[in-house]
């Protein structure tokens, strides 16, 4: 029997945590997701737990400790946001290639400068390429499944790669909302425990971790991690096919709303993507055929699924929520562009950065992208392929 | 039991030949040293920084360390090792390692990935008070990218981004006093020693290290011939110049309490130790004297400082 709650996104993740009672869990503060640390430390405090929790002096050291705690054999997780999850970059990496599955809640937001606290997926984004699955999610329902589900993918044979579970930072991380809660005792038959077949405290057979790699042999781990990364893709439809026989809530590589007879669509991430549904539904309404995809899983990037969806469709918006500074538009239109590329029948596509640093996105806006859209289906011109929206005028 | 150096040395080697270690390196000595003061019915996880050792002991597909080893990156061992920690704790508390099963958390990195790029983690680890030893083998430099100054190089020895020159004598720095930090932090333990006759200072010292619960720390002086240009062959009388010399002095500090280990019969000129390294020969040029006369006036204070601290 599901429960009814309100919590916000932090408190969700710290639930599923409290639920999960994973091993070792290596703490840094840093805003947003400084909550997250702070409800577990509670639940330590109180018994709920029997989790070994450590205060670490950085966000480096966080993710180093949970890195040998996975290795020594034992589930890990770790909180952060923005210049804590740089700071852990070079780790992030080490995490991925030494195929330690670290699951990682990111309360996502803006990097510096200026400083800024509020929301965007600048620090998320710039890690795209460190070899973690990323989890994104709509609201705090979606947050805690998502979390619900993250150490089963992570930490499946066939994967084992690090996971970062994200949410967007305030809006998501901070706003109560309505949410049904899993039991205890679901969750943890869920999940299930972690026993790794190798790990540094198995007596029988000690393991060695992270050697150097000449180039005689580093290609073949490479290319091993990027197959792992692939058979994440069934992994994650796999559990996600048992999350919602479990618990009755449908999840896949992103959501189509409205998109059936599109024309007109828009590629979201994130809380935005409520907003923007809002106007889809009044586009609706007015005759116009407007969808939207809305990606929840980022890495892998369903980039096939994605072009057969958006294969129908006249006019595409990419909505970027972070700015990439390639000159060429932001990481999720990449991406997008990339997958589209060899389809027979391609829409128009034009990307729009957004938001970034918590500017606000309303459903107004969303309707004025769904104009431009409209416009470009009409006349072929898409106009310019890359543009910023709600900024001050120059 | 009192040490005896042959039963040590029929120890089974837990650092194996095979490495690729340069000839007249200390820091293979380091490590068969370090394991051979674990008990032998003990087991060990060794998680090393990025340098020469780790690049030499772990090349895939192939391991010079019998017990478990992690490396992770240059400036997190200690947080790695904190973590293979708590792992340790969390399985003992939930059944998955009995109880009277013994692994011990060795830490061990060079002077960067320790003095310098290291010391955040090293620091945090200490405060935090984890169950672990730190070994330092301090080489007085980056030797791993071809020896840059570190926080550990001596006041005037050559390095690469320190050359002696017409307008420079080495590095203008004296050697940051690691062994005196950590002590700071309120470790149990703390030692300096190096290698040097029948290896009983350092087996002593480590096994204590190992054996005390807490964060506890080992320094070790550890020469390096391509970084301070010594024959091979010349490894142990360079080690015993510096003790000698009072260069690098031989004592421990247990709960706060200093104790002096080894007290030269005659304190020797800091000559004897600097002639024996090409990284010092600019001092010996005419017209450098004042850097030799610098170099004895610092090691005499410090000497007398930690006299006064052994009292």
């Amino acid at each position: 029997m599901s429960i009814r709650e309100r919590l916000s996104g932090n408190e969700a993740i710290a639930t599923a945590m409290r639920q999960i009672n994973p091993d070792v869990f290596a703490m840094f503060p840093i805003t947003p997701s400084t909550e997250i640390p702070q409800y577990f430390a509670q639940y330590v405090a109180d018994g709920k737990v029997d989790t070994e929790f450590i205060c670490v002096e950085s966000e480096h050291s966080s993710l180093s400790a949970c890195l040998g705690a996975e290795a020594a054999g034992c589930r890990a997780v770790t909180a952060t946001s923005s210049a804590g999850l740089s700071f852990m970059n070079e780790v992030l990496y080490v995490a991925a290639s030494s195929r330690l599955p670290v699951v990682l809640a990111v309360s996502c937001r803006a990097l510096t400068g200026p400083i800024n606290i509020n929301h965007d997926y600048s620090d998320s984004m710039a890690e795209r390429d460190s070899g973690f699955i990323q989890l994104y999610a709509e609201n705090n329902q979606e947050v805690y499944d998502n979390y619900l589900m993250a150490h089963r993918i992570a930490e499946h044979p066939d994967v084992r790669l690090p996971l970062m579970v994200c949410e967007d930072g305030f809006i998501t991380s901070h706003a109560i909302e309505n949410i049904e809660l899993e039991e205890d005792a679901a969750v943890k038959a869920f999940v299930g425990e972690y026993r790794p077949e190798n790990y540094l405290l198995k007596k029988e057979n000690p393991l060695a971790v992270g050697p150097y790699g000449v180039s005689g042999y580093y290609m073949e781990a490479r290319v091993a991690q990027a197959h792992a990364m692939m058979n994440a893709k069934k992994v994650i439809l796999d559990v996600a096919a048992d999350f919602e026989k479990t618990f009755g809530r449908s999840y896949g590589f992103f959501e189509s709303y409205r998109m059936e007879d599109a024309e007109l669509a828009m590629v979201i991430m994130g809380s935005s993507a409520g907003t923007a549904k809002a106007a889809v539904d009044e586009l609706r309404a007015e005759g116009v055929k407007a969808g939207l995809v809305k990606i929840r899983v980022f890495r892998p990037f369903p980039g096939e699924e994605l072009a057969q969806v958006l294969s129908g469709c006249k006019a595409v918006a990419v909505m970027d929520k972070s700015e990439g500074f390639s000159a060429n538009g932001g990481p999720l239109y990449a991406e997008t562009a990339g997958a589209c590329f060899n389809l027979e029948q391609r829409p128009k596509m034009v990307d729009i950065v957004f938001g970034l640093g918590g500017r606000d996105f309303t459903v107004e806006a969303a309707r004025s992208v769904y104009g431009r859209l409209e416009q470009i289906a009409r006349t072929g011109e898409t106009g310019p392929l890359y543009t910023h929206m709600g900024q001050r005028e120059a | 039991m009192a040490y005896n150096l042959k039963e040590e040395m029929n120890k089974k080697d837990r650092f194996n030949p095979g490495h690729r270690l340069c000839a007249g390196c200390g820091a293979g000595i380091v490590c068969r040293a370090m394991m051979r003061a674990v008990d032998p019915e003990d087991r060990a996880v060794i998680c090393n920084a990025t340098g020469c050792l780790e690049v030499s002991s772990f090349q895939y597909p192939f391991t010079a360390w019998d017990d478990s080893y992690i490396h992770t990156a240059f400036e997190n061992a200690s947080a790695t090792a904190s973590g293979v920690e708590a792992a340790y704790n969390v399985m003992k508390r939930k059944g998955r390692i009995p109880e009277g099963e013994k692994v011990k958390v060795l830490v061990i990195g060079g002077d960067g990935g320790t003095y310098d790029i290291g010391f955040q983690s090293l620091s945090g680890a200490f405060e935090r008070g984890h169950d672990l030893t730190y070994f330092c083998y301090d080489n007085n430099a980056y030797m791993n990218t071809g020896t840059q100054r570190s926080s550990a190089t001596p006041r005037f020895a050559n390095a690469t981004t320190t050359p002696a020159g017409t307008e420079s004598v080495g590095k203008k720095q004296n050697q940051k006093d690691l062994t005196q930090i950590m002590v700071a932090h309120g470790s149990p333990y703390v030692a300096q020693t190096t290698m040097f006759g029948n290896m009983k200072d350092f087996h002593e010292k480590a096994h204590r290290a190992i054996y005390t619960q807490g964060p506890t720390f080992v320094n070790v002086l550890t020469p390096c011939p391509r970084g301070w240009q010594y024959p091979a062959e010349d490894l142990l009388a360079i080690c015993k110049a510096a003790i000698d010399t009072c260069i690098w002095p031989l004592y421990e500090v247990v709960d706060g309490e200093y104790r002096l280990t080894y007290e030269p019969k005659k304190k020797l000129p800091v000559e004897e130790f600097m002639s024996k390294q090409r990284r010092f020969k600019h001092c010996f040029k005419p017209g450098n004297e004042w850097t030799i006369a610098a170099a004895q006036e610092y090691v005499d204070k410090k000497w007398e400082d930690l006299l006064m601290k052994c009292k």
